[in-house]
């Protein structure tokens, strides 16, 4: 998309790019290529022994029943998250769009969570349902109900997915904040004049007009929770206990960092990054649609 | 004559009231879970490590917030787990998270910048180079990237906990994206004024710039402020921990010997910044996460 | 001051095989002439002013300004300022900032700067404005900002990309009086474009034509309004246009579709021809000698009347006073026009063709 008036200059443009691309091409594109470099190779921890493999370490990940197990949580994982962090949010926003007064104040508060770092909100968490001090853990275990994160799988996938939920809550909310305000409210009021209730409202004509922000949220959750849950994993669970929680990007930090498995964990970033491009993709077709809408 | 039937009318008062304290309320019981957490952990930011150990904790604040502050911020734990003080973390955090953020300003405006407003050979494959890296975080390339930056002797530096950072592509979309409105007449006038694309840059495209740079700057700010993967990986020294990484190492894996009250008041320190972002800038904070995501 | 030379100018977008969109033009505009480039949307006008600023490379051909050939000349170099359509105001300038810019940028001393952009303050009345920013200011004010940017800079010629359009009728009449009087005032040469042929009429010394890339004529507002060089001059000048009927032209007669026109003098030749004529020449017949014109509607514009009918098979409409009975519609009235206000074209290529 050019411009009709531009500059002459010739060699001004590339200075310009200069910074940009020097950073994109050492730390970017050339880290990029030895990913897929390395993981069609399979090489020892020092990388003194190097032999090529060609797809071998992929074939060996689909082969292998922990990588698709991590495959299968993490699409639980990221489904938890999306469907717990859009609903809370798009009823928080449904009712902050109704508040004139005092909205400053809700939407302020509904937005700190946003500004918690990933690890840090696992760490909160972590000390609530902690079971030997965490607060919420004892009245839990007041109640009678068995819960140990540190040593039931499925309880500690419960924590992490709550702790990444509660973090995403704010984007959502903004976002779902946003959609229903540029509603028009005309299209309401003749709503409420053909009879309609306020359950019936929302449904027929609220949450319809809201569907490219579902949509686009749906999509930003789902990425959430592949990457940027990295955090709340470590700080919580590290994975555990006995890989319960240890989702492919989490994988991958555990195969390459901690077990030296440089060519499966290669591998792995390559498939990632092909989910991340297919879902980035799905993203910008949605917000195209988006701006079509309006 | 029958009279047609007609639904009885309700009072417009009572429709008001009915739906008046919803909201407020839903809002308020949105907020009090949404802040549990931060209230926990506020909590056990003024008791002593026994009252915090000791299940279950109490429920209101105690008298020990002074020296528990006093005592992360200047000493970090000296206990069982040693960390530095939390100031220096917290300048660690600082200086990448303003790094970060005026480096990704200034790379990504001059590259837009030079997208925009010149025709050259290969425009639109370095636009495409860098929109890109859009798609893959860091997660997925952590391993090589890691590499890299170790063959450049990087490790345990701030470059290299910064520059890696700067690569992706965030500002430079949405800078394209605002010169796009630029009218073309204001180039020109300056063009017959006399002003050479440097001058036109400073002089006009800055100022005029001035919001989306303060709104880029502060989601910036918090995604440098909040990184864990990375500094993770590349400080082995324990003074250039960030405070978020530093955080993750206080806990310990017995969760009785670790100072709960110590950790918590961490983590608030560690939130403070960022939080304090979004509640003072808010607008800007809103207007950089909508844009971005255009 | 200086004057400005189009020799030949051809403006092309893309390479040699691409669609020209300019057809060497030509023109000599002498030292404070004020010419005003007329035409339709899409006929080149605007290009062919950018071409003269430089902000459009010339495909071939000669632009000169004061005796200077400017084709790769920087915009900046060449002495010239612009004021466009939309102002252009430097949004977070102050008005004081923005008349001053271009005189910053050419490291004039601030005492200089300071007087000449209080002269021009002065002279447009927006001295009082200085301090305000553009968005504080009405459509009006912004243009003479916009002026008052071009006049500090005292250039040897003043380029108007349509300045007028934006504004409203009202305004637009009153800030065409401004500029007349800027123009007596200052002299400066300037080239004015515009769609708007009365803007053209009343602002220029002479005026430049344009219709698809090409100048049809250059003349002084009376010139193209009596004697239009073409089809195209003779119907765009003037409002109601022109009446333009094509037959075959015998003698002094003139064979329409449906009907025979006599004419006061002998046609310029024989064969197919197209005769002009402006509605406001054409006159009621005394005796029954004229062209018969079925009325089908009159209009009533206060002062006069439009009479619009069929000529055979030709559409005409004439101008009557309006102190004279309006014609019934479907009534034949005779019509005529005195033998100077007869303007003969050629069929084929539009050109004017001289008895």
């Amino acid at each position: 998309m050019q411009r009709k008036v531009v500059f002459p200059h010739r060699l001004l443009p590339y200075l310009l790019l200069a910074p940009q691309m020097a950073v994109t091409l050492v730390f970017f594109f050339w880290p990029g290529g030895q990913a897929l470099y390395m993981s069609l190779l399979l090489q020892d921890a020092f990388g003194h022994t190097v032999i090529f493999v060609g797809l071998e370490n992929f074939r060996a990940l689909f082969a292998d029943p922990a990588y698709l197990a991590a495959i299968w949580r993490t699409l639980y994982f990221s489904l938890a998250v999306t469907v717990l962090a859009m609903v809370p949010a798009l009823l928080f926003a449904v009712m902050a769009d109704r508040v004139i007064r005092g909205s400053t104040v809700y939407t302020t508060a509904m937005l700190i969570p946003y500004a918690i770092a990933p690890a840090v909100a696992g760490v909160l968490w972590l000390f609530m349902f902690n079971p030997a001090v965490g607060v919420i853990a004892w009245w839990m275990r007041a109640l009678g109900i068995d819960w140990n994160p540190v040593l039931d799988g499925s309880d500690a996938m419960w924590l992490v997915i709550l702790a990444s939920a509660w973090k995403q809550i704010a984007y959502n909310f903004l976002f779902f904040l946003a959609g229903l305000q540029s509603i028009p409210r005309s299209l309401l009021e003749a709503a409420a004049i053909d009879g309609a209730g306020p359950m019936r409202r929302f449904w027929t004509v609220v949450f319809p007009l809201l569907s490219p922000t579902t949509f686009f949220l749906l999509v930003v959750n789902l990425v959430y929770a592949f990457f940027d849950t990295f955090g709340v994993i470590a700080a919580v669970t590290q994975g555990g206990p006995a890989g319960a929680t240890q989702t492919l990007v989490y994988k991958v930090y555990q195969d390459g960092i901690q077990n030296l498995d440089l060519g499966s964990s290669a591998a792995q970033s390559v498939i990632l990054m092909a989910i991340v491009i297919v879902l980035t993709m799905l993203q910008f077709r949605f917000v195209e649609r988006r701006v079509h809408y309006h | 004559m029958a009279s047609v039937p007609t639904a009885a009318p309700v009072p417009h008062s009572a429709v008001r009231e009915r739906v008046d304290w919803l909201p407020h309320l839903l809002l308020w019981a949105g907020i009090a879970v949404i802040g549990f957490p931060l209230y926990i952990a506020f909590v056990a930011s003024t008791l002593t490590a026994q009252d915090v150990v000791q299940a279950p904790m109490p429920l209101l604040p105690g008298p020990h917030a002074l020296d528990n502050y006093r005592t992360v911020l200047i000493q970090g734990l000296q206990g069982n787990l040693l960390s530095p003080p939390v100031w220096l973390m917290m300048w660690n955090s600082l200086q990448m998270a303003l790094i970060i953020t005026v480096g990704k300003v200034v790379v990504s405006i001059l590259s837009a910048f030079a997208v925009v407003y010149f025709r050259f050979p290969g425009r639109m494959l370095f636009f495409w180079m860098i929109f890109v890296t859009l798609m893959l975080p860091i997660e997925v390339r952590i391993l090589p990237t890691y590499e890299v930056v170790a063959d450049l002797g990087l490790i345990n530096t701030m470059t290299g906990l910064t520059l890696p950072l700067i690569a992706s592509a965030t500002g430079t979309l949405l800078f394209r994206q605002f010169f796009m409105t630029i009218p073309d007449e204001l180039v020109e006038a300056a063009r017959i004024d006399g002003a050479g694309p440097l001058r036109f840059f400073l002089d006009i495209v800055l100022p005029l710039s001035k919001t989306q740079i303060a709104a880029l700057s502060v989601i910036l700010f918090i995604y440098g402020w909040n990184q864990f993967l990375w500094p993770l990986l590349i400080t082995t020294d324990n003074r250039l921990d960030t405070i978020v990484v530093g955080i993750t190492k206080m806990i310990g894996n017995d969760a009785a010997v670790t100072d709960w009250n110590l950790v918590m008041a961490t983590t608030l320190l560690a939130l403070l910044p960022p939080a304090l972002v979004v509640v003072v800038l808010r607008r800007w904070f809103v207007k950089g996460l909508v844009d971005s995501e255009k | 001051m200086a004057s400005i030379s189009l020799r030949n100018v051809v403006k092309r977008y893309g390479g040699a095989a691409a669609p020209v969109v300019i057809h060497g033009a030509s023109a000599e505009v002498p030292d404070g002439e004020f010419v005003v480039i007329v035409g339709p949307s899409g006929c080149g006008k605007s290009t062919l002013l950018r071409m003269v600023a430089g902000l459009e490379a010339i495909s071939a051909g000669e632009i000169a300004i004061g005796g200077r050939v400017v084709n790769d000349v920087d915009p900046a170099a060449r002495d010239i300022a612009m004021v466009f359509q939309n102002y252009a105001l430097y949004p977070h300038m102050s008005v004081y900032d923005n008349l001053a810019y271009g005189l910053r940028i050419r490291s004039l001393p601030r005492a200089e700067i300071e007087q000449r952009v209080q002269r021009a303050a002065q002279t447009l009345e927006i001295a009082h404005l200085l301090e305000r920013k553009p968005r504080q200011l009405s459509g009006g004010q912004r243009q003479r900002v916009a002026m008052g940017r071009a006049i500090v800079r005292s250039p040897q010629v003043f380029l108007f990309d349509e300045p007028l359009s934006n504004l409203d009728a009202k305004l637009r009449a009153q800030t065409r009086l401004e500029i007349r009087r800027l123009h007596r005032e200052l002299g400066v040469t300037s080239l004015f474009v515009t769609h708007d042929q009365v803007e053209a009429m009343t602002l220029a010394q002479r005026m430049m034509v344009m219709n698809g890339g090409r100048i049809e004529q250059i003349g002084t507002p009376e010139d193209v309004y009596l004697r239009p060089a073409t089809t195209f001059v003779a119907g765009f000048i003037g409002s109601p246009p022109m009446n333009l009927l094509d037959g075959r032209a015998e003698g002094s007669a003139l064979h329409i579709e449906g009907a025979t026109l006599p004419l006061p003098q002998p046609a310029p030749r024989a064969g197919p021809l197209r005769l002009g004529v402006r509605p406001e020449h054409l006159m009621p017949a005394a005796d029954g000698s004229g062209w018969p014109l079925r009325v089908d509607t009159v209009e009533m514009l206060g002062a006069e009347r439009l009479v619009h009918g069929q000529l055979g098979g030709c559409a005409l409409t004439l101008r009557v006073d309006a102190t004279l009975p309006a014609p019934p519609a479907g009534a034949t009235v005779a019509v005529q026009a005195r033998p100077q206000h007869l303007h003969w074209f050629d069929v084929a290529g539009g050109q004017r063709i001289e008895r």
